[in-house]
């Protein structure tokens, strides 16, 4: 080959055998720097379940109490007796509470910016659901501990008059703050831009054909939707339903500053207390003593082992969507 | 043949149903708010929620009553259908609505011009004052030890899933714990980062120890963009560039790294502005100070995101119009950062 062919803005002429050498080694080196990059990512992972296990250990054998079922938290005392009953309760709960609220109407903002908004306003509307999830978790604590505690007062005074016959839904304290329901309330608020961008993505890789085809039968739009757009999409809306709740498990600050941090199961939503996994590691790290900080790295394991899974089988759940779309 | 053709209005008749004229919508919205307002007077359920709660349900009622009667039960289930997506729409936008004029209304009330340059060294927290300077470098330094820990790693690994995995086993599998990756709690990370660095290795809470817990919530941020990128530039740029026996690493660097690059720096930005907010993470390993450490590898060090909280802690008037100070300074950096990548990316996609 003459050399003047690869004269380009490429260093380093691989004309010459000892230049293919060097350029196989580049090569090569390069290679194994992208691939130690992807076995990175596997390593941290790894690693995180390792190093909280093994620095939890010492803290869980030190427990006189046990861990899954006990709801106290007094780690650094002589005797150290804690667990993570209470925790896990409020946790599921805020975050049960979060879906219940937020799956709905993301589900239904997705559907709207996705087939029934017209093409100038649909791209707008994404974008500010896009903004929403930018919204730093501390501000999302400040505005529900501000503006969102004081005025929700009514709604869940309101509930408790006319609904609290529902157990649920009675408050016995007379007090309307920091309850796991407003807790809930802003992790709803948090976790609709990640379920309603997930599902506009869904819904809008419905294939065109089925939709128009639907609507040449005569279809409502509605009705549409329901035979065109439901059936195709379910296991998307599902697998951004478990990444919403991926997100509300693990959420801390927000939490942190709206509960009251106390470590009973209390099945009244709209009274005072409830804890969480994250809020609780937040709260009592800087008191916590060298069993009280194994005693939060044990509960920081098990939000990770619970966050862990629901991700993997969200992931799994698309991932078959995938197959079951190229397969079309 | 002349009887089998059908006239004019029979052809409107087979073809058009009968359907509600254009203007009902708005006329069935007035009839629902005048009862709303009734309600309101005459009954318990008033106040601003209860009254548009009432308002919203009288017009479903009325609609789905009036639809059925003229159009048929599929178009009136059409209509309540549409009526319920629209509200779903208006229930998203309030508390949004709600947090961004809250944030700017009393972060501007309390913001003053000394808030950007001072710190909280020898601040009462109950005396107004004070500012956010140490934060901001504290935010700055930090965001910049993870961005260059987790951008470039980041980029690496997404090179790898797309240039040299070729769906290998071991290239799926990467690929499917990027994505668990995205949903580690911020605290997890923090509390992993605090496990190694500190009582592993024995470095001491820092601004550092801090950067690299937020990398690691950067990393499959900058993967996942950059992937999607990296997919995007077609093979026959590849193609070319090996035909010209140039080699397969200098492929990457010279010809597919720069085709994709405004997309991987939208990417990156957005990273950057996901961990500029976070907190968790941070109060775990940088710890609060009130004055100036510039230096992120020594001793505690403030941020953005700690400062607010430290200040909704103090609980008094002045700190928590300084926490929304703070607040807005960190969601106008957040949103300037959003917007930007965004609006990078759109440059890009006219090209």
């Amino acid at each position: 080959m003459p050399s003047s062919l690869i004269e380009r803005p490429v260093d380093g002429p691989s004309a010459t055998p000892p230049a293919v050498t060097t350029t196989r080694r580049a090569d090569r080196n390069f290679a194994g720097l992208a691939r130690g990059s992807g076995i990175a990512v596997l390593i941290i992972m790894a690693a995180i379940g390792a190093f909280l296990l093994w620095k939890a250990l010492p803290a869980l054998q030190a427990n006189t109490a046990p861990f899954l079922t006990t709801s106290q938290w007094f780690p650094d005392d002589p005797a150290p007796r804690f667990g993570i009953a209470a925790l896990a309760f409020g946790t599921l709960l805020s975050s049960l509470i979060a879906l219940a609220v937020a799956v709905p109407i993301g589900v239904g903002v997705a559907l709207y910016t996705a087939h029934y908004a017209s093409r100038r306003i649909a791209p707008v509307l994404g974008y500010i659901v896009d903004l929403l999830a930018a919204v730093p978790s501390i501000i999302f604590g400040l505005w529900g501990l501000q503006v969102l505690m004081p005025n929700s007062k009514g709604l869940w005074r309101w509930l408790d008059q006319h609904l609290g016959f529902v157990p649920l839904l009675r408050n016995d304290l007379d007090s309307y703050t920091r309850s796991v329901a407003l807790a809930g309330t802003v992790l709803a608020i948090m976790v609709l831009p990640t379920v309603s961008a997930i599902s506009r993505e869904v819904f809008m890789q419905v294939p065109k054909g089925h939709l128009e085809a639907a609507l040449a039968l005569g279809a409502t739009r509605w009705e549409a939707m329901r035979t065109a757009v439901f059936p195709f999409s379910r296991p998307g809306v599902v697998s951004a339903a478990m990444l919403g709740l991926g997100r509300a498990l693990g959420e801390t600050i927000a939490v942190a500053l709206i509960l009251s941090a106390t470590f009973a199961i209390n099945w009244q939503l709209t009274e005072p207390g409830g804890n969480t996994f994250a809020a609780n590691i937040a709260l009592k790290w800087n008191e916590a003593g060298s069993v009280g900080l194994g005693a939060l790295i044990a509960s920081g394991l098990v939000l990770y082992i619970i966050t862990f899974a629901v991700n993997m089988a969200a992931r799994v759940v698309v991932e078959r969507r995938r197959e079951f779309s190229g397969a079309n | 043949m002349a009887t089998l053709t059908p006239t004019g209005s029979q052809v409107h008749d087979l073809l058009a149903q009968r359907r509600l004229p254009w203007w009902n919508t708005a006329a069935v919205a007035a009839i629902s708010v005048a009862i709303a307002g009734l309600f309101a007077l005459t009954t318990p359920i008033s106040g601003t929620a209860g009254t548009a709660v009432t308002a919203l349900l009288t017009f479903m009622v009325v609609q789905t009553a009036v639809s059925t009667a003229v159009e048929g039960r599929r178009y009136a289930v059409d209509r309540l259908a549409t009526t319920l997506l629209v509200g779903a729409l208006v229930a998203a936008l309030i508390p949004l609505v709600s947090i961004l004029l809250t944030v700017l209304l009393r972060g501007l009330h309390a913001l003053d011009p000394s808030f950007l340059t001072s710190t909280m060294r020898n601040v009462s927290p109950r005396k107004p004052g004070g500012g956010i300077v140490h934060a901001l470098i504290g935010t700055i330094e930090q965001v910049a030890i993870a961005a260059a820990i987790g951008i470039p790693l980041g980029i690496l690994a997404a090179i790898y899933l797309v240039e040299f995995g070729n769906r290998s086993r071991l290239a799926r599998t990467v690929s499917f714990f990027v994505d668990v990756m995205t949903g580690i709690p911020s605290i997890v990370a923090g509390l992993f980062v605090y496990t190694a660095l500190v009582l592993t290795v024995g470095l001491e809470r820092s601004g550092f120890v801090g950067g690299v817990a937020l990398s690691i919530l950067m990393i499959p941020v900058v993967v996942r963009s950059t992937e999607e990128m990296l997919r995007l530039v077609p093979r026959d740029l590849r193609e070319a560039s090996y035909a010209l026996s140039v080699p397969k690493y200098l492929t990457v660097l010279r010809v597919v790294l720069p085709a994709a690059s405004t997309g991987i720096i939208t990417g990156s930005m957005l990273a950057v502005a996901r961990v500029t907010g976070e907190t968790a993470p941070l109060l775990l390993t940088t710890f609060l100070t009130q004055s100036i450490n510039a230096n992120p590898f020594s001793g505690p060090q403030a941020s953005l995101p700690t400062f607010v909280w430290d200040q909704i802690g103090s609980g008094t008037t002045a700190s928590v119009d300084r926490a929304w100070a703070g607040a807005l300074t960190l969601i106008v950096l957040v949103m300037i950062l959003n917007i930007g990548a965004r609006g990078i990316a759109r440059l890009s996609r006219v090209k």
